[in-house]
Protein backbone atom coordinates (compact mmCIF):
# COMPACT_ATOMS: atom_id res chain seq x y z
CA UNK A 1 0.00 0.00 0.00
CA UNK A 2 2.62 2.67 0.95
CA UNK A 3 4.38 1.77 -2.29
CA UNK A 4 1.36 2.61 -4.45
CA UNK A 5 1.45 5.77 -2.65
CA UNK A 6 4.61 7.44 -2.73
CA UNK A 7 4.84 5.85 -6.60
CA UNK A 8 1.18 8.08 -7.30
CA UNK A 9 3.51 11.08 -5.31
CA UNK A 10 6.02 10.45 -7.95
CA UNK A 11 3.98 10.10 -10.61
CA UNK A 12 2.21 13.34 -9.90
CA UNK A 13 5.51 15.38 -8.97
CA UNK A 14 6.65 14.10 -12.97
CA UNK A 15 3.49 15.03 -14.41
CA UNK A 16 3.56 18.29 -12.79
CA UNK A 17 7.07 19.09 -14.00
CA UNK A 18 6.47 18.35 -17.70
CA UNK A 19 3.34 20.05 -17.29
CA UNK A 20 5.36 23.12 -16.34
CA UNK A 21 8.04 23.00 -18.13
CA UNK A 22 6.19 22.49 -21.34
CA UNK A 23 3.68 25.09 -21.15
CA UNK A 24 6.20 27.59 -21.67
CA UNK A 25 6.96 26.18 -25.04
CA UNK A 26 4.92 27.96 -27.63
CA UNK A 27 3.84 25.40 -30.24
CA UNK A 28 2.97 26.44 -33.72
CA UNK A 29 4.18 29.98 -32.90
CA UNK A 30 7.44 30.60 -35.96
CA UNK A 31 10.18 30.58 -33.55
CA UNK A 32 13.06 29.64 -35.52
CA UNK A 33 14.42 31.27 -38.51
CA UNK A 34 15.70 27.83 -40.20
CA UNK A 35 12.32 26.52 -40.72
CA UNK A 36 11.96 30.18 -43.11
CA UNK A 37 15.36 28.86 -44.72
CA UNK A 38 14.31 25.84 -45.68
CA UNK A 39 11.04 26.67 -47.13
CA UNK A 40 12.67 29.48 -49.24
CA UNK A 41 15.71 27.83 -50.54
CA UNK A 42 15.56 24.24 -50.02
CA UNK A 43 13.72 23.70 -53.72
CA UNK A 44 16.36 25.81 -54.88
CA UNK A 45 19.46 24.32 -53.16
CA UNK A 46 18.51 20.31 -53.27
CA UNK A 47 16.21 20.03 -56.12
CA UNK A 48 13.94 18.18 -54.07
CA UNK A 49 10.20 19.13 -53.83
CA UNK A 50 9.36 17.52 -50.79
CA UNK A 51 11.07 19.89 -48.17
CA UNK A 52 10.61 16.90 -45.42
CA UNK A 53 13.50 14.86 -48.02
CA UNK A 54 15.33 17.62 -48.41
CA UNK A 55 15.81 18.10 -44.62
CA UNK A 56 16.23 14.43 -43.89
CA UNK A 57 18.66 13.55 -46.26
CA UNK A 58 20.43 16.59 -47.49
CA UNK A 59 20.83 19.10 -44.47
CA UNK A 60 20.76 16.72 -42.23
CA UNK A 61 21.96 13.55 -43.98
CA UNK A 62 24.34 12.99 -40.84
CA UNK A 63 21.77 12.62 -38.50
CA UNK A 64 19.91 10.08 -40.57
CA UNK A 65 23.25 7.67 -40.98
CA UNK A 66 23.01 7.45 -37.37
CA UNK A 67 19.37 6.87 -37.43
CA UNK A 68 19.97 3.75 -39.68
CA UNK A 69 23.34 2.79 -37.55
CA UNK A 70 20.86 2.37 -34.99
CA UNK A 71 18.48 0.20 -36.38
CA UNK A 72 21.26 -1.95 -37.69
CA UNK A 73 22.70 -2.30 -34.11
CA UNK A 74 18.83 -3.03 -32.94
CA UNK A 75 18.27 -5.53 -35.86
CA UNK A 76 21.89 -7.01 -34.99
CA UNK A 77 21.17 -7.40 -31.49
CA UNK A 78 18.32 -9.03 -31.99
CA UNK A 79 19.38 -12.18 -34.16
CA UNK A 80 22.85 -12.63 -32.06
CA UNK A 81 20.31 -12.84 -28.84
CA UNK A 82 17.86 -15.01 -30.84
CA UNK A 83 20.05 -16.90 -33.12
CA UNK A 84 20.40 -20.71 -32.60
CA UNK A 85 22.61 -23.03 -33.81
CA UNK A 86 20.73 -26.33 -34.00
CA UNK A 87 17.38 -25.50 -36.26
CA UNK A 88 15.10 -28.02 -33.53
CA UNK A 89 12.44 -30.77 -34.95
CA UNK A 90 9.77 -29.05 -34.81
CA UNK A 91 5.88 -30.14 -35.15
CA UNK A 92 4.70 -29.90 -38.49
CA UNK A 93 2.37 -27.07 -39.04
CA UNK A 94 -0.97 -26.55 -40.88
CA UNK A 95 -1.19 -25.70 -44.74
CA UNK A 96 -2.79 -22.25 -45.35
CA UNK A 97 -5.79 -22.79 -47.50
CA UNK A 98 -6.39 -22.25 -50.87
CA UNK A 99 -7.77 -18.74 -50.23
CA UNK A 100 -5.32 -17.69 -48.37
CA UNK A 101 -2.44 -19.05 -50.00
CA UNK A 102 -3.22 -17.29 -53.47
CA UNK A 103 -4.41 -14.20 -52.12
CA UNK A 104 -0.70 -13.85 -50.42
CA UNK A 105 0.92 -14.26 -53.51
CA UNK A 106 -1.21 -12.16 -55.36
CA UNK A 107 -0.50 -8.97 -52.52
CA UNK A 108 2.98 -9.81 -52.07
CA UNK A 109 4.43 -8.19 -55.68
CA UNK A 110 1.70 -5.41 -55.31
CA UNK A 111 2.94 -4.46 -51.72
CA UNK A 112 6.38 -4.15 -52.80
CA UNK A 113 6.14 -2.46 -55.54
CA UNK A 114 3.83 0.08 -53.48
CA UNK A 115 6.80 0.15 -50.84
CA UNK A 116 9.22 0.65 -53.43
CA UNK A 117 7.22 3.44 -55.26
CA UNK A 118 7.45 5.07 -51.94
CA UNK A 119 10.79 4.97 -51.66
CA UNK A 120 11.91 6.04 -55.36
CA UNK A 121 9.66 9.02 -55.65
CA UNK A 122 10.70 10.04 -51.80
CA UNK A 123 12.05 13.48 -53.15
CA UNK A 124 8.63 14.30 -55.06
CA UNK A 125 5.70 12.66 -52.77
CA UNK A 126 5.15 12.53 -48.98
CA UNK A 127 7.31 9.78 -47.90
CA UNK A 128 10.97 8.10 -47.93
CA UNK A 129 12.98 5.24 -47.59
CA UNK A 130 11.99 4.83 -43.50
CA UNK A 131 7.91 4.26 -44.65
CA UNK A 132 8.84 2.69 -47.86
CA UNK A 133 11.08 0.36 -46.28
CA UNK A 134 8.50 -0.26 -43.52
CA UNK A 135 5.76 -1.16 -46.31
CA UNK A 136 8.12 -3.77 -47.84
CA UNK A 137 8.70 -5.39 -44.76
CA UNK A 138 5.02 -5.59 -44.21
CA UNK A 139 4.96 -7.35 -47.57
CA UNK A 140 7.19 -9.87 -46.26
CA UNK A 141 5.11 -10.32 -42.67
CA UNK A 142 2.45 -11.53 -44.87
CA UNK A 143 4.41 -14.07 -47.46
CA UNK A 144 5.81 -15.47 -44.24
CA UNK A 145 1.94 -15.31 -42.07
CA UNK A 146 0.40 -16.64 -45.28
CA UNK A 147 3.08 -18.77 -47.33
CA UNK A 148 5.80 -19.78 -46.17
CA UNK A 149 4.40 -20.51 -43.19
CA UNK A 150 6.73 -20.59 -39.73
CA UNK A 151 9.63 -21.73 -41.19
CA UNK A 152 11.08 -18.35 -42.42
CA UNK A 153 13.82 -18.10 -44.78
CA UNK A 154 17.89 -17.41 -44.71
CA UNK A 155 18.78 -15.03 -42.38
CA UNK A 156 21.97 -14.44 -44.61
CA UNK A 157 20.45 -13.02 -47.59
CA UNK A 158 18.93 -9.80 -45.71
CA UNK A 159 21.76 -9.09 -43.80
CA UNK A 160 23.85 -9.13 -47.46
CA UNK A 161 21.20 -6.73 -48.45
CA UNK A 162 21.22 -4.41 -45.08
CA UNK A 163 25.23 -4.20 -45.34
CA UNK A 164 25.26 -3.76 -48.96
CA UNK A 165 22.54 -0.71 -48.80
CA UNK A 166 24.26 0.35 -45.81
CA UNK A 167 27.57 0.59 -47.79
CA UNK A 168 26.36 2.46 -50.49
CA UNK A 169 24.86 5.42 -48.39
CA UNK A 170 28.13 5.67 -46.60
CA UNK A 171 30.24 5.34 -50.13
CA UNK A 172 28.05 7.72 -52.03
CA UNK A 173 28.76 10.13 -48.77
CA UNK A 174 32.21 9.76 -48.54
CA UNK A 175 32.64 10.68 -52.76
CA UNK A 176 31.07 14.16 -51.27
CA UNK A 177 34.12 14.23 -49.41
CA UNK A 178 36.16 13.51 -52.42
CA UNK A 179 34.61 15.82 -54.45
CA UNK A 180 33.81 18.78 -52.79
CA UNK A 181 35.34 18.97 -49.24
CA UNK A 182 32.36 17.55 -46.94
CA UNK A 183 30.35 14.64 -46.33
CA UNK A 184 27.25 14.16 -48.06
CA UNK A 185 27.89 16.84 -50.29
CA UNK A 186 24.95 16.58 -53.17
CA UNK A 187 27.18 16.82 -56.17
CA UNK A 188 25.58 14.98 -58.75
CA UNK A 189 23.87 17.28 -60.96
CA UNK A 190 20.38 18.92 -59.40
CA UNK A 191 17.84 18.49 -62.34
CA UNK A 192 14.57 20.43 -63.23
CA UNK A 193 12.28 19.67 -59.92
CA UNK A 194 8.98 17.29 -59.76
CA UNK A 195 10.94 14.84 -62.57
CA UNK A 196 11.95 12.06 -61.22
CA UNK A 197 15.51 12.03 -62.20
CA UNK A 198 16.05 15.24 -60.20
CA UNK A 199 18.00 16.44 -56.58
CA UNK A 200 21.11 15.00 -57.32
CA UNK A 201 22.61 12.01 -54.66
CA UNK A 202 18.80 12.30 -52.64
CA UNK A 203 17.21 9.27 -54.99
CA UNK A 204 20.55 7.23 -54.21
CA UNK A 205 20.79 7.64 -50.42
CA UNK A 206 16.78 7.29 -50.18
CA UNK A 207 16.57 4.03 -52.10
CA UNK A 208 19.11 2.46 -50.37
CA UNK A 209 17.72 3.45 -47.17
CA UNK A 210 14.47 1.75 -48.24
CA UNK A 211 16.80 -1.30 -48.98
CA UNK A 212 18.22 -0.68 -45.53
CA UNK A 213 15.45 -0.44 -43.62
CA UNK A 214 13.28 -3.16 -45.23
CA UNK A 215 15.90 -5.91 -45.04
CA UNK A 216 16.41 -4.92 -41.35
CA UNK A 217 12.29 -4.96 -40.16
CA UNK A 218 11.89 -8.10 -42.49
CA UNK A 219 14.92 -10.04 -40.49
CA UNK A 220 13.63 -8.93 -37.38
CA UNK A 221 10.50 -10.83 -38.02
CA UNK A 222 11.96 -13.47 -39.84
CA UNK A 223 14.23 -14.25 -36.71
CA UNK A 224 11.74 -13.70 -34.30
CA UNK A 225 9.49 -16.03 -36.44
CA UNK A 226 12.36 -18.68 -36.63
CA UNK A 227 13.33 -18.36 -32.83
CA UNK A 228 11.80 -21.31 -30.73
CA UNK B 1 -12.81 19.68 -38.26
CA UNK B 2 -11.67 21.01 -35.33
CA UNK B 3 -14.40 18.55 -33.35
CA UNK B 4 -13.43 15.69 -35.12
CA UNK B 5 -10.00 16.27 -34.07
CA UNK B 6 -10.84 16.31 -30.22
CA UNK B 7 -13.19 12.69 -30.73
CA UNK B 8 -10.19 11.36 -31.91
CA UNK B 9 -7.49 12.62 -29.29
CA UNK B 10 -10.49 11.70 -26.41
CA UNK B 11 -10.79 8.11 -28.44
CA UNK B 12 -6.50 7.73 -28.44
CA UNK B 13 -6.61 8.61 -24.54
CA UNK B 14 -9.58 5.86 -23.67
CA UNK B 15 -7.42 3.10 -26.01
CA UNK B 16 -4.13 3.99 -24.22
CA UNK B 17 -5.44 3.51 -20.82
CA UNK B 18 -7.28 0.45 -22.11
CA UNK B 19 -4.02 -0.91 -23.45
CA UNK B 20 -2.52 -0.44 -19.98
CA UNK B 21 -5.73 -2.10 -17.91
CA UNK B 22 -5.92 -5.43 -20.33
CA UNK B 23 -4.89 -8.63 -18.44
CA UNK B 24 -4.93 -9.91 -21.68
CA UNK B 25 -1.53 -8.98 -23.66
CA UNK B 26 -3.38 -9.83 -27.05
CA UNK B 27 -5.65 -6.93 -26.56
CA UNK B 28 -3.58 -4.82 -24.69
CA UNK B 29 -1.10 -4.72 -28.06
CA UNK B 30 -4.34 -4.52 -30.04
CA UNK B 31 -5.26 -1.61 -27.99
CA UNK B 32 -1.94 -0.21 -28.46
CA UNK B 33 -1.80 -0.87 -32.41
CA UNK B 34 -5.42 1.32 -32.26
CA UNK B 35 -3.57 4.08 -30.50
CA UNK B 36 -0.94 4.24 -33.29
CA UNK B 37 -3.82 4.22 -36.30
CA UNK B 38 -5.73 7.22 -34.07
CA UNK B 39 -2.11 8.88 -34.54
CA UNK B 40 -1.31 8.33 -37.56
CA UNK B 41 -5.19 9.96 -38.72
CA UNK B 42 -4.26 13.07 -36.54
CA UNK B 43 -0.87 13.30 -38.10
CA UNK B 44 -2.36 13.13 -41.27
CA UNK B 45 -5.03 15.90 -40.10
CA UNK B 46 -2.04 18.46 -39.09
CA UNK B 47 -0.46 18.08 -42.33
CA UNK B 48 2.72 16.07 -42.01
CA UNK B 49 1.97 13.02 -44.31
CA UNK B 50 5.87 12.01 -43.98
CA UNK B 51 5.23 11.15 -40.28
CA UNK B 52 1.57 9.50 -40.59
CA UNK B 53 2.67 7.32 -43.33
CA UNK B 54 5.21 6.08 -40.60
CA UNK B 55 3.07 5.93 -37.90
CA UNK B 56 0.82 3.78 -39.85
CA UNK B 57 3.08 1.20 -41.20
CA UNK B 58 5.30 0.66 -38.46
CA UNK B 59 3.40 1.68 -35.09
CA UNK B 60 0.03 0.06 -36.29
CA UNK B 61 1.28 -2.52 -38.48
CA UNK B 62 4.65 -4.09 -37.62
CA UNK B 63 4.86 -3.09 -34.04
CA UNK B 64 1.56 -5.21 -33.39
CA UNK B 65 2.71 -8.06 -35.56
CA UNK B 66 6.11 -8.58 -33.39
CA UNK B 67 4.48 -8.19 -30.40
CA UNK B 68 1.68 -10.61 -31.24
CA UNK B 69 4.39 -13.19 -32.97
CA UNK B 70 6.43 -12.68 -28.95
CA UNK B 71 2.94 -13.51 -27.38
CA UNK B 72 2.43 -16.52 -29.31
CA UNK B 73 6.31 -17.89 -28.42
CA UNK B 74 5.45 -16.82 -24.67
CA UNK B 75 2.00 -16.41 -22.42
CA UNK B 76 -0.88 -14.79 -22.87
CA UNK B 77 -2.29 -13.60 -20.09
CA UNK B 78 -0.80 -11.29 -17.10
CA UNK B 79 -0.83 -13.21 -13.83
CA UNK B 80 -2.00 -10.92 -10.91
CA UNK B 81 0.68 -10.75 -8.18
CA UNK B 82 -0.73 -10.57 -4.88
CA UNK B 83 2.39 -9.98 -2.86
CA UNK B 84 2.39 -6.78 -3.94
CA UNK B 85 -0.76 -5.66 -1.21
Amino acid sequence: MIRKIISFILIVIIAAGIFFSLREIPFGAAKSKVREYYLDNGIEQTGATNVVTSVVVNYRGFDTLGEVTVLFLASIGLSAILYRRKEEKRKKRRKSSLILYTGCRFLFPLILLFGSYIFIHGHLTPGGGFQGGAIVASGFLLIMLGCWGWEGINRNRFKVTESLSGLVFVIVGLLGLFYGGYFLLNYLPKGIPNQLFSAGIIPIIYIAIGFKVGSEIAGIINDMVRSG
Amino acid sequence: MIILEIILVFVMLVGAVFAGIFKDLLNAVIAAGFVSFIAAILFYFLHAPDVAMAEASIGAALTVAIFVIAIKKTKRFEEDDKKDN
